[in-house]
């Protein structure tokens, strides 16, 4: 069968695009991937979603708005879409040898942690080296931890581990902070925390576990050992859109372009939204702006074919 | 509780992975997403497998000494044991396919 709607992904874009697509009657299958509710599932409190105002954990607010999407009659597969032909007409999504077919998509796969690529990091993943402090920081109580980056996320991440660590040190490659002010200083005047500025991680050390870290200060050349047991690692993120290389038109950073105003991008009838486009705003709340743009978006375009 | 795997605590974890029969050990907690993302893929795999493998699901937050003894230092973590020895370890969520293929050598 064909479907009329397609959509890749369920963080807060594609959930959104789900219940506006069913509600619209446009009996929307969605093939959600493996990490279900995206980034939100990592993380703890989100406190700047509207019309929570206590704030709300983010797998709470991510299962909310899946029982609203499938409330309204959203089909759900729960696996990663592994390869797209969007030249033929419908569009052919394959889930391995599984083929779905849809007369339109909604790409929303959004984007996935980045690590630093530097020797040590991938051999000690799991044995001090993390990217998921919600997940590991219980391992570290009383220990002494570093987190790198300068974004929110490493706010938030080295905030959440002082509950565990005894120590939380912040390596930063500038000497400022590009996150919010409100959380730079809740990290900056928190009494756990210490910040290096102007330095970064050469190595990872440890022959099983994480025992230090090679450090370099960018300004000065000037290198030190660090000594941690763990490395939560919080330096931003890249779109997940291998599957779409050579498909869709991408920026240089993989990025999905989208039509001045629209959620359009270079296919006609495959429509983008949410962290998968967005590198500038990248908020839970503008991720399901877009997927409701999407939705409507998709809505029209099916009008104007059927019409 | 699923109804393909068990449950497993510090006071009967010696017990579960003494097996002859091969027994994967999932370390999970309730704060953890990826670990919520592993429940589907191996209440299949465990109901699929009947007879050649053991699932067992082992709460990190109840039962901190086994974590502790394993060295597990992050979530999920699992790890496949025979006769109480340690045969393979698993870091991090994947796919139900990928671990799949991960845990051949057991007859999966």
């Amino acid at each position: 069968m064909t479907h009329k709607v397609l959509i890749i992904g369920s963080g807060p874009a594609g959930l959104t695009a789900a219940i506006y697509a069913a509600r619209a009657d446009l009996e929307p299958i969605m093939i959600e991937g493996m990490q279900r509710g995206g980034q939100l599932m990592l993380t703890t409190d989100v406190e700047n979603y509207p019309g929570f105002s206590d704030g709300i954990m983010g797998p709470e607010l991510m299962d909310a708005m899946h029982q609203q999407a499938e409330r309204f009659g959203t089909q759900v597969v729960t696996q990663d879409v592994t390869k797209v032909d969007f030249s033929t007409r419908p569009f052919q999504v394959w889930v391995g040898d599984d083929l779905y077919e849809a007369e339109s998509v909604i790409v929303s796969t959004g984007a996935s942690a980045r690590w630093l690529d530097i020797p040590g990091e991938e051999r000690l993943r799991g044995f001090g080296v993390s990217a998921c402090a919600t997940c590991d920081g219980f391992f570290f109580r009383d220990r002494q931890l570093a987190v790198s980056g300068g974004g929110d996320s490493a706010m938030e991440e080295a905030i959440f581990l002082t509950k565990f660590a005894s120590q939380v040190t912040i390596i930063h490659r500038r000497d400022e902070f590009r996150a919010s002010k409100i959380m730079a200083r809740r990290a900056i005047e928190h009494p756990k925390i210490d910040v290096i500025w102007d330095t970064v991680i050469e190595e990872v050390l440890g022959d099983e576990v994480v025992t230090a870290l090679r450090l370099r200060n960018v300004k000065t050349g000037e290198e030190s050992e660090l000594a941690v047991d763990g490395l939560f690692v919080a330096i931003g993120h890249t779109p997940n859109t291998s599957i779409f290389q050579g498909i869709l038109d991408l920026d240089e950073a993989g990025y999905i372009l989208t039509n001045n105003g629209s959620t359009a991008t270079s296919i006609a009838g495959v429509f983008a939204g949410g962290d998968v486009v967005d590198h500038v705003y990248r908020q839970a709340v503008t991720a399901a702006g877009m997927g409701c743009e999407a939705a409507i978006d998709a809505e029209r375009w099916l009008d104007g074919q059927h019409a | 509780m699923g109804q393909n795997t068990v449950t497993a605590t510090d006071s009967d974890f010696a017990e579960i992975v003494g097996s002859d029969t091969p027994t994967l050990v999932d370390f999970w907690a309730e704060w953890c997403g990826p670990c919520k993302m592993m429940n589907g893929p191996l209440e299949e795999i465990a109901g699929e497998n009947s007879g050649s493998l053991v699932v067992a699901k082992l709460n990190v937050d109840e039962n901190p000494n086994v974590a502790m003894q394993y060295g597990v230092m992050s979530i999920p973590t699992m790890i496949v044991f025979q006769n109480g020895t340690e045969k393979k370890r698993l870091v991090g969520a994947r796919s139900k396919n990928q671990l799949e293929s991960e845990l051949a050598e057991f007859a999966v």
